[in-house]
């Protein structure tokens, strides 16, 4: 199997995990966990120096997933790559399980720092890149925005300082999927164009299709080869991917599928 | 004449201190490094310190990213900006994640002075003891700075320290004062009232007492350094035997020790009270000590509460 089939895999398991989750859950984000399942698992099953029997390993890759609310594509590639039963996906959001409605960096082993005020997992990221910086490792630290999250002045603030700092340990992923909580993006508040705003803050940055893994695995590979600045990839992505009905629309920002739509969707993604 | 010396000037010495003893330690700054004192860490550390510009909500973002990594971060501005302006940053990235970082700032209250009220706190303490896991001190004087500095480094967790811009009173010695974690001090014993002080009220509240003596009435003076966790049973034990209650702070009334003395003893052994604070209105330009008298923190705006108490 070549490696990009066997990433196929991994991201067509990590959706059908993300709707199972959240039907069980009955609450929850599907729309912008699905968006960012093809860059989670070449990031998980291909990129990142992680260890499942050591999530403290302090010498690992870093991801935080900074758009916390999309919480159910890192919970399934961490279950995936074993950093806690399957299981436990179906205690998504509940008194019983560990799995709370946004990363928290205490519950559950392989989160890296608990986020979902948006805005913040940037700073976070930028903090770990400062420490790796100082004690001379050579860890890398991924960090996932959304589109909308761009909105908040915080990323902006971290944006002048990763790059002030030199920070080329530090990569950033913008999932931009267009569309936001209560309308598309460009309704709302437009942050377009991304790839010209942080390229004028002094960050490298690489514009990829975002459920191209090929492009995906290029941008990581590329990013690698960058000094002396962070790198940002912006990735372009479709809203809901996979599932026709989620796809591109905020009607699925923040709705779990019931039963039958689970069904549907299920069928949509074999 | 007892000497005067800013408490920030303590905290900037004692980090120095502390990054030569320690390693991990690392100090974030916004852009005012000269005033909160971590310039004195950042000559002796560069590598350590880490200017982050006037963008104080990255600044405490980053200190619990550093934190994740087994740092100790020092993140400095003014009270101001390291509470209002950042006090969702605090609560979801430093406390509620329980990282490792020192929230310590400095130009607390009122007497920033001629700044005026956009760079006066008076409602920091009551933001930060919202929020749950987070230790909140406000020492009285230098030594007492210095000293819960460093425990401040020692302690696992999220801790606020809360130091003031212009001179203070030293009240204790430098070289025997002893830091007790979580714990009031019974400064002065007495028998009539007991003065609750945190932070640059403590000279006031002893300078009361003496004052008081003069008239017959022996107040006891207890310091309150850590406002939360609050040391309950000390306070308790206190009024079990005073029966009366004076709380005196460089903060508003609402929300910061006046309130966490209020809950306690109410809840647990009620007795009559009277508030010393600023009483919920915003400061304004003034030198340090007239600002003290205009907003009635002073020695004799305690004595006025004690007569007041014990009258009732």
């Amino acid at each position: 199997m070549s490696k990009v089939t066997e990433l196929e895999t991994k991201a067509r398991t990590i959706r059908e995990d993300i709707l199972k989750m959240l039907t069980k859950a009955g609450s929850g984000h599907p729309g912008g966990s699905l968006s960012a399942a093809d860059i989670l698992a070449v990031l998980y099953f291909e990129e990142l120096k992680v260890d499942s029997d050591n999530p403290e390993w302090e010498d690992r890759d870093r991801f935080v997933l900074s758009k916390g609310h999309a919480a159910p594509v890192l919970y399934a590639a961490l279950a995936e790559k074993g950093f806690f039963p399957k299981e436990d996906l179906l205690k998504l959001r509940s008194l019983e399980g560990h799995l709370q409605g946004h990363p928290d960096l205490n519950k559950t082993p392989g989160v890296d720092m608990t986020t979902g005020s948006l805005g913040q997992g940037f700073s976070a990221a930028l903090g770990m890149a400062l420490a790796g910086k100082l004690d001379q490792k050579d860890y890398r630290v991924f960090v996932m925005l959304g589109d909308g999250e761009l909105q908040e002045g915080q990323v902006w603030e971290g944006a002048l300082a990763a790059s002030h700092h030199k920070l080329d340990n530090l990569i950033g992923i913008v999932d931009n999927n267009r569309v936001q909580l209560v309308d598309r993006t460009e309704e709302i508040i437009e942050v377009e164009p991304i790839t010209d705003k942080f390229s004028a803050f002094g960050w490298h940055v690489i514009e990829i299709e975002g459920h191209d893994l090929e492009q995906i695995r290029d941008a990581f590979s590329q990013a690698d080869q960058i000094t002396g600045q962070p790198v940002m990839i912006v990735a372009n992505t479709i809203k809901g991917k996979g599932v026709s009905f989620m796809e591109d629309t905020a009607a699925w920002h923040g709705k779990a599928p019931d039963d039958e739509k689970y069904q549907e969707a299920l069928v949509e993604l074999e | 004449m007892t000497e005067e010396i800013p408490t920030r000037n303590a905290y900037g010495e004692a980090l120095v201190e502390l990054g030569h003893k320690r390693e991990d330690i690392v100090v974030l700054d916004a852009d005012l490094s000269g005033s909160t004192r971590t310039g004195y860490f950042e000559e002796e550390f560069p590598d350590r310190f880490f200017q982050m510009g006037i963008a104080e909500q990255n600044m405490m973002g980053t200190a619990a990213g550093l934190a994740t990594c087994g740092k100790i971060p020092f993140a400095s501005t003014f009270a101001v900006f390291g509470s209002a302006r950042v006090a969702d940053q605090l609560r979801n990235s430093i406390a509620y994640p329980e990282l490792n970082v020192k929230i310590a700032v400095t130009h607390a209250g009122i007497t920033v002075g001629p700044d005026g009220a956009t760079h006066q706190a008076i409602e920091d303490l009551s933001i930060v003891r919202g929020i749950p896991n987070l230790t909140v001190i406000v020492p009285a004087d230098y030594a007492e700075a210095k000293a819960a500095t460093k425990a401040a480094a020692e302690h696992q967790g999220p801790v606020y320290l809360r130091f003031g811009r212009v001179g203070t009173p030293t009240v204790f010695a430098e070289d025997d004062y002893q830091f007790e974690w979580g714990q009031v001090k019974v400064v002065e014993e007495g028998s009539d009232i007991t003065i609750f002080a945190t932070g640059i009220m403590l000279a006031q509240a002893l300078a009361a007492r003496e004052e008081l003596l003069k008239e017959g009435i022996e107040a006891e003076v207890v310091n309150v350094h850590t406002i939360k966790p609050l040391d309950i049973a000390g306070v308790i034990n206190s009024v079990k035997k005073t029966g009366a209650a004076v709380t005196a702070e460089e903060h508003n009334i609402y929300g910061g020790l006046g309130s966490a003395i209020a809950e306690a003893i109410s809840e647990e052994h009620p007795v009559r009270l009277k508030r010393v604070g600023v009483e919920d209105r915003f400061g304004k330009s003034g030198e340090p000590k007239k600002l003290l008298k205009e907003y009635g923190l002073t020695a004799q705006e305690i004595i006025t509460a004690v007569k007041e108490v014990l009258a009732r």
